[in-house]
């Protein structure tokens, strides 16, 4: 498998996630936000970070860089995307996924580990968890509180698109364990093909025993 | 022009004697130009002329350190052909006059510091210092400082890792935002600040230049008083964004041989910085002012050379090697401009719209600037206080939940849960702990970091308090197993004009000297903020302390929570019970006189070096150094970070427990031994003079002094965490 990491200006993880892709077997090139042509890959990761400095919206100028052009026509032939944190911003503002990404709740920036439930394990970024399962994956951000119309949230679930919940460390979703005001608890989506996934927390944070944890090598390990 | 007179000139921040000064340096009245040059190379902040020649006191050298104080920041050996470059720096008065941009501000600051020098930033830490948590400006300040620090470093993807925050009344008028970076680079590729090679050109790169800042320096280096809030346009405002683009612009163009000196433009922006690279280099400079990139519209040559603009860069390139430095700029979308040249003129001559509007002679404003032997007094130890009436019926439970629940002692992940603390995925022990670490990128060894002060034991004498700050980062390097290197320090104090504040600067300097010589342990960089008054009220003095350590081998890397329980809990080093300036009698009790802890260097390098080889023989299981609230409280911390129990013994009466538990001696350490390792240690320990006091052991769920209190971690883990989400809440 081969994947692609997209260097915005302002992006900071991808480092990060470029040293997790290959850690399980996925090779990686990084590619600049202003070439005009994709390397041939399977997989697009657009990393972590603050693409822009995170001016106008977040995600939102990344979103109309040249290489977008690309990754759009890359997703419509079925490759697979996967946005991290910045990048999931990135995927909703070029409306590859659905929905948006508003300020959390509490309008701080929040950096901490908190747990996930699998909701969906049929995924291309998910087959190697169990369902239901609980992850615990750090997050990082300010702008991670998903918002979606009510018609259009029943259609996430119909479809089963909605792939990780922010849950209790024994798999419950509620209220107190919503680190950021998402509606549904929502963490992570996929498009409705399955090939497009966006989620807040890092895997790449949670892939290093030195670290506190490998939950998050169970998405690399989904992705080979 | 402004007619340029005494008047004028104190206005700019400088004395009458200073004026004179000038004109007698420059054999003529200076114009307005070079007076603002003056005023910004001469105030406090720039020119260190109150502390001068007491920082130059320190010791600044060990096996380990490849360059001291001197340059952007100071650079020390770890090893394998790799080295960590760090500093610590105050961006106080800015901070409280605008708290997020002052405190953004004065992390993009110490970034730039690092990364000049060949650097990639891996770390960052901060002491902030508040008023009384009820005075009114309190909580915008914390909010605001806390936010800006997070935006800034969170935004330009540099971890932030450690740090303190604390309040006191005496912080209402002037807060304390000092800022600390380190960063990592390979030894043969460390930039410095010393220009060579006249003819070669000088290049502006980063943002452009605007209006904001202008005076900044000269603002940090004044008191303040009712009408600091006008001082909010002289507060720069910071870009992250265009930091991280700098950033790796620089370090990509360091990759190549095109550079032959950089510094970054702080304080006193392009003043500053192109007077202190000729400067190092015995040149001239000569500068085109109508080449440096402006955000505004005719902005004059004095706004030019005195804005504080952020994310901007000064370098001498060799010569010919513009394009293909050019190329990188422009492919981050920075600005680079070629706006001058070094010259054999020895002077600073610059030229705007084809006329001569600066001829200083450099050495004039470095080596012939004002450096006082301000007058001070000296502070003898306190007489000692018997607080047996304070403590005679003291309730051990009510003062150790009293101090738990402290706002300077309660749990901060408030605060460090807004910061980025785990980007680059190397932060091996987060915040919390006596020190972070941070892996060195790629190896096996990792780079132990902490920022320690008790102001409240500085107050009451201040050359043991800063001893005390300089030993306890000392002890929070080993606590996580790692060697201590050196240290960078920020001092802040009040206005050096007053004996009384002089002398608390004196004499932190030479208790930290003293410290430094025992512990092998130098100084490598620092800053000096001084004036931080409000209307005559002073600050306590603060010498902060950054402490930097090699951690060997990551796999050995120590933590304080415990590991099991019936694990034996035992006590290192001696307690002798004093109690003036602890938590339990300053905060608790009220009672703010008398002398704090005594320190004893012998005593500290021995437990110290003690506790470095039980962590390497694998001998203990959680480690954690002895300070605020004692033995109890430090117990306590040691419980709510595992969920494990603890049962202790201590006999006597009351009061004899109450000194036990609550005293603040020094040079102290909790661990936690497995029984099959006890007799080995107490062996060690016998043979090595070294005290250890086994006071009970682990248990599950409950915490638990025999006879005298019960309660189940948990509650102390509420109780520990609730101030600062009770004092956020509205």
């Amino acid at each position: 498998m081969k994947a692609s990491v997209i260097v915005f200006p302002g992006s900071n993880c991808d480092r990060d996630v470029k040293i997790s892709l290959e850690k399980f077997g996925i090779k990686t090139s990084m590619v600049w936000h202003a070439d005009a042509k994709l390397p041939k890959s399977d997989l697009v990761v657009l990393p972590g970070g603050f693409s822009y400095g995170d001016y106008l919206r977040c995600g939102s100028i990344a979103s109309k860089s040249r290489i977008m052009k690309e990754v759009i026509t890359h997703s419509k032939k079925g490759g697979l995307v996967m946005g991290i944190c910045n990048g999931f911003q990135v995927l909703v503002e070029s409306q590859l996924l659905p929905g948006v990404l508003i300020r959390n709740i509490n309008l701080k920036f929040i950096c901490k580990n908190i747990t996930v439930k699998v909701t969906n394990n049929k995924t291309n970024f998910t087959s190697k968890t169990s369902r239901n399962s609980v992850l615990e994956i750090p997050i990082a951000h300010n702008e991670g509180n998903y918002f979606a119309s009510k018609d259009l949230i029943d259609e996430l679930e119909d479809n089963n698109q909605i792939v990780l919940q922010y849950c209790d460390a024994a798999g419950n979703i509620t209220e107190q364990c919503n680190p950021n005001g998402s509606i549904k608890n929502i963490a992570g989506i996929v498009n409705k093909k399955g090939n497009v996934f966006g989620l807040m927390p890092h895997p790449e944070r949670a892939s290093d025993e030195l670290l506190g944890g490998m939950d998050g090598s169970l998405i690399f390990k989904s992705l080979k | 022009m402004q007619e340029v007179n005494q008047e004028l000139a104190i206005k700019h921040g400088l004395t009458a004697d200073e004026y004179n000064k000038i004109i007698k340096l420059m054999g003529r009245n200076p114009n307005l130009v070079e007076l603002g040059i003056f005023s910004a190379m001469w105030n406090e902040h720039c020119s260190y002329k109150s502390s001068r020649i007491w920082l130059q006191t320190l010791p600044t050298k060990n096996k380990y350190v490849i360059q001291g104080p001197g340059e952007n920041a100071g650079v020390v050996d770890f090893g394998d052909g790799d080295v960590v470059i760090f500093k610590i720096e105050s961006h106080n008065h800015p901070s409280y006059i605008e708290p997020y941009q002052g405190a953004a501000t004065g992390v993009g600051g110490i970034l730039r510091d690092v990364f000049t020098m060949g650097a990639r930033p891996v770390a960052n830490l901060n002491s902030i210092r508040f008023g009384s948590p009820n005075h009114e400006k309190t909580k915008y300040l914390l909010n605001g400082v806390v936010s800006g620090i997070g935006g800034y470093g969170n935004c330009i993807g540099v971890p932030t890792v450690g740090g303190e925050t604390e309040f006191d009344q005496c912080y209402n008028g002037n807060i304390l935002v000092n800022a600390m970076n380190i960063g990592v680079a390979k030894k043969n590729k460390v930039f410095y600040s010393i220009a060579s090679g006249v003819g070669n050109p000088v290049v502006y790169v980063g943002s452009k230049t605007g209006r904001d800042g202008i005076h900044g320096a000269t603002m940090a280096s004044a008191e303040f008083d009712e009408d600091s809030e006008s001082k909010k346009p002289t507060v720069q405002v910071g870009d992250p964004f265009t930091e991280k683009l700098l950033l790796e612009a620089c370090l990509e163009l360091m990759q190549k041989k095109s550079i032959v000196s950089i510094q970054d433009m702080g304080a006193a922006g392009l003043t500053s910085s192109s007077i202190e690279m000729a400067s190092k280099g015995d040149l001239g400079i000569k500068i085109n002012l109508n080449l440096i990139p402006c955000r505004e519209n005719n902005m004059t040559p004095y706004e030019i050379m005195l804005s504080e603009s952020q994310e901007r860069m000064l370098m001498v390139l060799k010569k010919g090697k513009e394009k293909e430095a050019r190329k990188i700029f422009e492919k981050w979308g920075l600005d680079f401009a070629i706006i001058g040249q070094l010259t054999n003129s020895k002077k600073l001559e610059l030229e705007f719209n084809k006329k001569n509007v600066c001829s200083i002679p450099i050495h004039s404003l470095g080596d012939n600037a004002p450096k006082y032997k301000r007058d001070f007094i000296t502070y003898s130890y306190p007489k000692a206080i018997n607080h047996d009436s304070d403590i005679e019926k003291l309730d051990i439970k009510d003062s150790l939940i009293k101090i738990l629940s402290h706002h300077n002692y309660s749990n901060k992940s408030w605060v460090w849960e807004q910061y980025d603390h785990m980007v680059m995925t190397d932060t091996i022990q987060k915040p919390g702990g006596d020190s972070a670490v941070v892996r060195y990128h790629g190896k096996n060894k990792g780079i132990a970091a902490t920022v320690d002060c008790v102001p409240r034991y500085c107050k009451a004498h201040p050359k043991s308090g800063a001893m005390q700050a300089v030993c306890e980062t000392w002890r929070n390097l080993i606590s996580v197993g790692a060697q201590p290197i050196a240290i960078t320090n920020c001092l802040n104090f009040g206005n050096p004009e007053k004996k009384e504040i002089m002398g608390q600067f004196v004499d932190s300097i030479n208790g930290m000297k003293e410290a430094c010589e025992a512990l092998n342990y130098p100084v490598i960089s620092g800053n000096v903020s001084l004036y931080n008054e409000t209307n005559g009220i002073a600050i306590y003095p603060t010498p902060t302390i950054g402490g930097v350590g090699l951690l060997k081998n990551i796999n050995n890397m120590m933590t304080f929570n415990f590991k099991n329980t019936e694990s034996i809990i035992a006590v290192i080093g001696e307690t002798s019970g004093h109690l003036s300036q602890s938590a339990l009698i300053y905060d608790v009790i009220g009672d703010k006189e008398g002398p704090p802890p005594q320190i004893n260097l012998k005593e500290e390098k021995k437990n110290g070096l003690f506790v470095s080889d039980l962590i390497k023989g694998k001998l203990v299981n959680a480690v954690h150094d002895i300070s605020h609230g004692g033995i109890i409280v430090t117990l306590a911390e040691m419980c709510i970070a595992s969920n494990i129990g603890a049962k202790i013994k201590v006999s006597g009466s009351n009061s004899d427990k109450i000194k036990y538990l609550f005293s603040e001696d020094q040079a102290r350490y909790l661990i936690e031994i497995s029984k099959k390792n006890l007799e080995k240690i107490k062996k060690t320990a016998s043979t090595k003079n070294i005290k250890i006091d086994i006071i009970g052991k682990t248990q599950s769920e409950i915490f638990e002094v025999e006879n005298d209190l019960k309660i189940s971690v948990k509650e102390l883990k509420t109780k520990n965490e609730s101030w600062f989400k009770n004092y956020n809440k509205n």
